[in-house]
């Protein structure tokens, strides 16, 4: 069931135009990434489909309700980038309000609390939170009454390694508990096996949006795969496979996926000329550069 | 629901960042004053001396109460907006007519409060150096029904001030200005208009409307029933009291929701 529908939505302020003919669908239990560089567009696209800002064209339908509406607003759970609460509150009481606002029952506030872990801090002010603890209290209402969608922008951004970890978890099992996710970020190595789309965006356009298998294929970027010989033996390893020495004893070799399995056979025949392999398919770091650097440097 | 709750953190704010101590402390300690040493030039003339108080609060008040109203409200919606509080509340279901009205049920408790500890010492000192017997009170509850209506007025303007800004540091600017503007500025030039004329047809058909259209001069006529102490305190008086009671009445009523209308529609275009 598609829960969020995006029909080519613009948004231009004067000259600006920040978001130009995106459309993008968001069905239940989907995890999507939205990537792009800072002022890709976004916060901008995120607030279009919280009502906060309005739309210069296109449609945008919250199931299927208009954006910003009673309804579509209480089936969205939003974190915005570097969340701010009023100061002179608890992180507790700050929870409870948001549940109030929500038709929330309180205690489940208080499990939210205990579920991003900041039970030990809950009574005291916000104001004494590190950046990370503020976060999770952002994150603690977003998922106040278990959203259908969750609009999360750059939600890592302040945590710590563990946190990252334990927060994408918290991802997983909303979105197995059918919740749509929509989540921006920079960070894009931890988003590799947590999400099951990546939509790219560049100058307010959409440049890509599939699943990152099919975004590898469609790239065609090479496999790197490094042959680790000895200082005597690596000319000979990289005449043979026809690769380029670095590092003094390795071979560093490309190969497209469809070359990857005789090329390891290849290497496999080498016998003990060969102490190890690593093989390295295109990262999504690699991904991301390829479908939105030619954007940018085409403009 | 969501009024009450945003009235409820209002409050809790309210508390934490001492707005309701100073303003308990700024009306309490006034009036005590007032109340204490108001009676002084009267002596015991055998005029209500809960009247001699009521008459020095109001002259105060009147440049308090709205001074508070403006504190208390212009940092409520720009100041949200520069924090990003305000485009996290707007994602919850709730308009923003409940924000707003939850913060203005909040912030008119706080003025009540204060208005009411500061009345209820005044009537407290005078029963205790006069005696209880012969005290009218009507005053008292006069004094304070007005004073939350001025107070509402001016937490109107203060929220309209708050939307139409955007920025905290340009709201707390505007707000000095409009206070000085409405409880000076304003008076001092209807005298000079007033001098100016020289009993003519501005002081007999104009003057008075114009007075009456300040809430906080119609605060202030409605609170100096007679004449001569009207003239008084403030020397508009006289001329003033033209006007009647309805109209000030009717001045101290409509400025609320004058205000609060205003703030909704400025509230309104604010994009967090």
């Amino acid at each position: 069931m598609t829960l969020l529908g995006i029909e080519n939505v613009s948004k231009s302020y004067g000259d600006v135009h920040s978001v130009q003919g995106v459309s993008l669908n968001l069905n239940e239990g989907e995890r999507v990434a939205l990537l792009g560089h800072n002022g890709a567009g976004k916060t901008t696209l995120m607030r279009m489909v919280l009502g906060l800002t309005p739309l210069t064209s296109g449609r945008i339908s919250v199931l299927g309700q208009p954006p910003g509406t009673r309804k579509a607003r209480t089936a969205i759970g939003f974190l915005p980038e570097s969340v701010a609460f009023h100061g002179a509150l608890t992180g507790r009481e700050q929870l409870h309000h948001f549940a109030r606002l929500k038709g929330v029952k309180r205690a489940v506030a208080d499990d939210l609390l205990e579920r991003v872990g900041l039970t030990h801090a809950m009574n005291r002010k916000i104001r004494t939170y590190s950046k990370g603890m503020r976060q999770r209290i952002g994150l603690a209402q977003a998922l106040l009454g278990k959203p259908r969608l969750a609009l999360l922008d750059e939600p890592t951004s302040g945590l710590d390694p563990i946190s990252r970890h334990e927060f994408y978890d918290i991802v997983d099992d909303l979105a197995k508990g059918g919740t749509a996710v929509l989540l921006s970020s920079h960070a894009l190595t931890e988003l590799e096996s947590r999400t099951d789309r990546i939509a790219i965006m560049s100058q307010g356009h959409l440049l890509a949006n599939d699943s990152l298998s099919n975004l590898r294929e469609a790239a065609r970027l090479p496999i790197q795969v490094r042959v680790k010989a000895t200082a005597e033996t690596a000319d000979d390893v990289a005449a043979r496979l026809g690769g380029t020495r670095v590092n003094g004893a390795s071979v560093a070799l490309e190969v497209q996926q469809e070359g990857k399995v005789s090329l390891l056979g290849q290497i496999t025949g080498l016998g003990d000329l060969v102490k190890d392999i690593d093989v390295t398919p295109a990262s999504l770091e690699d991904l991301y550069r390829h479908y939105s650097v030619p954007q940018q440097e085409g403009k | 629901m969501s009024t009450i709750a945003i009235a409820r953190i209002e409050l809790l704010i309210a508390r934490r960042n001492m707005w309701v101590f100073t303003s308990l402390i700024l009306m309490g300690l006034f009036s005590s004053v007032l109340t204490l040493a108001g009676g002084a030039p009267t002596g015991t003339l055998g005029i209500d001396p809960l009247l001699i108080a009521t008459t020095s609060i109001t002259t105060l008040s009147v440049y308090l109460i709205p001074l508070i109203g403006l504190l208390l409200s212009f940092d409520a919606i720009a100041g949200e907006s520069e924090r990003g509080t305000l485009a996290l509340s707007l994602t919850y279901p709730l308009s923003r007519g409940e924000i707003l009205l939850g913060k203005f049920i909040a912030h008119l408790m706080v003025l009540g409060f204060a208005v009411a500890v500061g009345l209820a010492l005044t009537a407290g000192l005078t029963i205790w150096k006069y005696g209880s017997a012969d005290l009218n009170y009507l005053p008292l509850l006069k004094l304070f029904v007005t004073s939350l209506a001025l107070g509402a007025a001016f937490l109107g303007i203060g929220y309209t001030i708050s939307a139409l800004a955007k920025q905290t540091g340009v709201a707390s600017g505007i707000v000095i200005i409009v206070w000085l503007i409405c409880v000076v500025l304003y008076d001092l030039g209807l005298l000079g208009a007033l001098v100016a004329d020289g009993g003519g047809t501005f002081t007999k058909s104009i003057f008075p409307w114009l007075l009456v259209a300040n809430p906080a001069d119609a605060f202030r006529l409605i609170n100096m029933p007679t004449e001569t102490v009207s003239t008084l305190a403030t020397g508009l008086g006289a001329a003033g009291q033209a006007s009647g009671f309805a109209p000030q009445l009717a001045s101290l009523l409509l400025w609320p929701v004058l205000a609060l209308s205003m703030a909704w529609a400025a509230f309104r275009r604010v994009e967090p």
